[in-house]
């Protein structure tokens, strides 16, 4: 039975085109996913079947759900299907609860909206509801007092109080660590299975898609490219543009060999502590241990990997490797001297390559400016002609063109910023950089060539890094070693092929099964 | 650019104008009184009338605006040349001993009513203009300081600031590179209003003769001198309110302009 029809949906921002022609298809009790790289329309798609398209937004088509258009409903009609025929969930479940109120009210909010029950039994039935999504807290918690995964079944729970025929989520687990979205996976499907609603999942992540749902559509441009059932559609992508996407997404890069075993960071036994609330006026504070006695070596050249969940400390340690932070016991050392923050010839050995690529750079300062930031380490900055040199070189190291240094940040890219970033990082020479989530906020194409571009610069002169990342397939394909972190501490660590193909640690045995995996696809390695 | 920032820089150009111009030229000499020509209505000889002493009002209106614009701006620069820095240093001692030295200092400061307080300093130093600048000025570094430390404390936890310190760059360094051209607009924009509220403080301490002293002119004094006459010559109290008025009035638009305009994430489209 078809619960939602698109058809021929065209919406225009500002006589900008953003989507054009969608048609789409979806019965009740089933999961279609939308995905496509950012930009590619999915979110808008799914707003405009909320009746949420952005101000100024002009739409045309028609937008199905059980016989009604919503595009040419009216909002109070609209507000009154909202919640009660349709619900949705967001990607950032902190933001989409409001902090100040207990999860219990604002799911019995909306039952109170759209039904005439006494408060009590909307509460009881909010508590029923909570129990339903998997919750094991009691109603009466703040948002903040919950976990990343909790707060979404909340989301959850809020999106299906009033048991409504469609449920779009928006990237529900994209904020989420392995573990917890393999359970809000199977929480989903779980429950449109009980219910029998259809789910319009909006995701980048090609494998989740592969994994759950029972029809994909593929976006580019504002346009749906392919479409099909998955087994169809994963047998036989017409369109060259899924077969990128899918090869893109299991990209496996080419390292060279490590040269040497000489030893160039060492981490020994270091212990974070940060201070906690105090729980008596003048009593002590109690502390937090962040990293518990973690120790680590990277040899030059050696490429290192290191995965974990949020929390874990990898960030911690990230910034106590950098000398950024104080820790509280153990060594750090790079070529056996002790890392500090005011020794510049030992900071200039190491750099750094941060997950944003909106917030790591100044927006005020020129590209130019931008990546010579690290020439303060050095004793004798080149100046004048050597400067323009190095920044040239630079540029063209990370392969971007030489008139990029007289620009701005904003002019560029999520995946040039990352390139710029690599170049801020390579300008000094260091031996070791950090890359941290490095290419987590990339799409999936956009990605593919930046671990490439890594790469690369391993070939051209021995490089060592530590590679943070919580994307499993990415540490695989790019590091020769990998160590597991949790609650900080290192669980497990070797030759990275050793520990994904046979993990000893019970916690590495249950990120690499969370994991979802994308199909083994026969002509994925010569579509790029 | 907004109707707001075109009639409030209009407004406040105009005013500086005037200021400007009372140093070359002003239609007469308001020093010298004349009787028998006072309370002349507008028009005729003297454009805007003439006072109680016979003064030409346009002339006053002139050289009241100097002094107006002068204690005001040299009063925002006080505290902005103090208050930003003592923010930057919070922020980058955020959490420190330090920091809550500043804060609550500033707090201090902020607890006293200022209008109050000013009067107070005037009255032990005696009334004069540079008084008057001081006690406003003090009024005007918590405000700024605050500002710039709340401004300055979330992009400190910014990645940009962090590559930094990867690349050996000290606390006060970064506030100077990266801190402060990030809150510039935000400066500005507060500066802008700081003035407005600088004229206002001025307008009343002489109001009620703390501020500058005669034969100096000012918009608070020609205003306390007037406010007996209103019902026999009612212009001679209007013209001094409405330059105070407008002029408040035009560097609160261009404040909030110049906000649109240097933020465009704050732009409205007015449909």
């Amino acid at each position: 039975m078809t619960l939602l029809t698109i058809k021929d949906l065209s919406v225009q921002i500002g006589g900008t085109p953003v989507l054009q022609g969608i048609d789409l298809d979806m019965a009740a009790g089933q999961i279609t996913a939308i995905t496509g790289e950012s930009g590619s329309g999915k979110s808008m798609t799914a707003l405009a079947t909320m009746g949420l398209l952005p101000q100024g937004a002009v739409a045309q088509g028609q937008i199905l759900l059980d016989g009604t258009d919503i595009l040419q409903t009216p909002e109070p009609a609209l507000c009154r299907m909202r919640g009660n025929a349709m619900g949705m969930v967001f990607q950032e479940p902190m933001t989409a609860l409001n902090p100040v109120q207990t999860i219990g009210a604002q799911v019995a909010e909306t039952i109170l909206i759209h039904e005439q029950v006494t408060k009590a039994e909307a509460h009881a039935r909010a508590a029923a509801m909570l129990e339903r999504v998997g919750l094991k807290v009691a109603p009466t918690r703040y948002p903040h007092e919950l976990s990343g995964g909790q707060r979404q079944r909340v989301v959850i729970a809020m999106a299906i109080a009033m048991r409504p025929k469609l449920l779009i989520a928006d990237e529900p687990t994209t904020a989420l660590d392995v573990t917890t979205q393999a359970r809000i996976l199977d929480l989903l499907q779980g429950l449109v299975d009980e219910f029998g609603m259809g789910l319009l999942l909006i995701t980048h992540d090609l494998a989740v898609v592969a994994d759950v749902a029972d029809r994909i559509a593929v976006m580019q441009h504002g346009r749906i490219v392919e479409e099909g059932a998955t087994p169809d559609l994963l047998r036989a992508m017409r369109h060259p543009y899924t077969r990128a996407l899918f090869a893109a997404s299991a990209r496996a890069v080419d390292l060279p060999p490590v040269p040497t075993d000489a030893p160039l960071l060492a981490v020994r036994n270091v212990v974070r502590d940060y201070p906690t609330k105090r729980l008596s006026l003048f009593g002590p504070r109690p502390t937090f241990r962040a990293l518990n006695n973690v120790s680590l070596t990277i040899n030059r050249g050696e490429r290192v990997g290191l995965v974990g969940e949020s929390g874990c400390g990898k960030s911690t340690l990230t910034r106590a490797i950098l000398g950024l932070e104080p820790v509280q016991g153990g060594t750090i050392t790079v070529d056996d001297a002790p890392v500090s923050q005011g020794d510049h010839a030992l900071r200039r050995k190491m750099q750094v390559v941060f997950q944003d690529p909106y917030g790591s750079f100044n927006p005020r300062h020129r590209v130019d400016r931008l990546i010579t930031e690290p020439f303060h380490l050095l004793d004798n900055p080149p100046k004048g002609e050597d400067r323009a040199k190095a920044i040239a070189k630079a540029l063209k190291d990370v392969g971007l063109p030489p008139d990029a240094a007289g620009k701005y940040i904003h002019e560029f890219s999520g995946g040039q910023r990352q390139r710029l970033a690599i170049a801020r990082a390579l300008i000094v020479e260091p031996d070791l950089i950090i890359f941290d989530e490095a290419v987590s906020a990339l799409d999936v194409s956009v990605r593919a060539q930046v671990l490439d571009l890594i790469a690369d610069l391993c070939r051209k002169r021995p490089l060592a890094y530590l590679f943070i990342s919580h994307d499993l397939s990415v540490v695989r394909s790019i590091t020769d070693r990998v160590l597991v972190m949790q609650a900080g501490k290192i669980v497990e660590s070797g030759v990275t092929e050793t520990v994904f193909a046979n993990p000893q640690h019970p916690y590495t045995q249950s990120l690499i099964a969370a994991a979802p995996q994308l199909p083994e696809l026969a002509y994925a390695a010569d579509a790029l | 650019m907004s109707r707001n920032l075109i009639i409030g820089a209009g407004l406040t150009a105009f005013f500086t104008g005037l200021a400007a111009l009372s140093f070359l030229w002003t239609p007469y000499n308001i020093e010298v009184l004349d009787i028998p020509n006072r309370l002349l209505t507008p028009g005729g000889a003297h454009v805007l009338g003439t006072d109680h002493f016979g003064r030409d009002i346009l002339s006053m209106v002139m050289m009241g605006a100097r002094t107006s614009i002068a204690v005001a701006l040299v009063a925002v620069g006080i505290g902005m040349g103090l208050g930003v820095p003592l923010g930057l240093w919070a922020a980058a001692r955020r959490g420190s001993l330090l920091d809550d030295l500043i804060m609550r200092g500033n707090d201090l400061v902020f607890a006293f009513p200022s209008l109050v307080i000013a009067i107070l300093i005037t009255a032990v130093f005696g009334p004069s203009a540079i008084n008057a600048i001081i006690a406003i000025g003090i009024f005007n570094i918590p405000v700024f300081a605050r500002l710039t430390r709340g401004a300055a404390l979330p992009l400190w936890e910014r990645d940009f600031i962090l590559a930094a310190r990867v690349s050996g760059k000290g606390a006060a360094r970064i506030s100077v590179e990266h801190i402060l051209p990030n809150i510039a607009n935000l400066m500005i924009v507060q500066g802008t209003i700081q003035f407005s509220l600088g004229i206002l403080a001025e307008a009343a301490l002489s109001y009620i003769g703390l501020g500058a002293q005669p034969p100096t002119a000012s918009w608070g004094r020609m205003l306390a001198d007037a406010q007996t006459l209103v019902s026999i010559a009612p212009h001679v109290a209007l013209i001094p309110g409405f330059a105070i008025l407008l002029t408040v009035l035009g560097l609160n638009l261009l404040g909030d302009g110049l906000r649109d305009w240097l933020d465009p994430r704050l732009r409205v489209v007015r449909t």
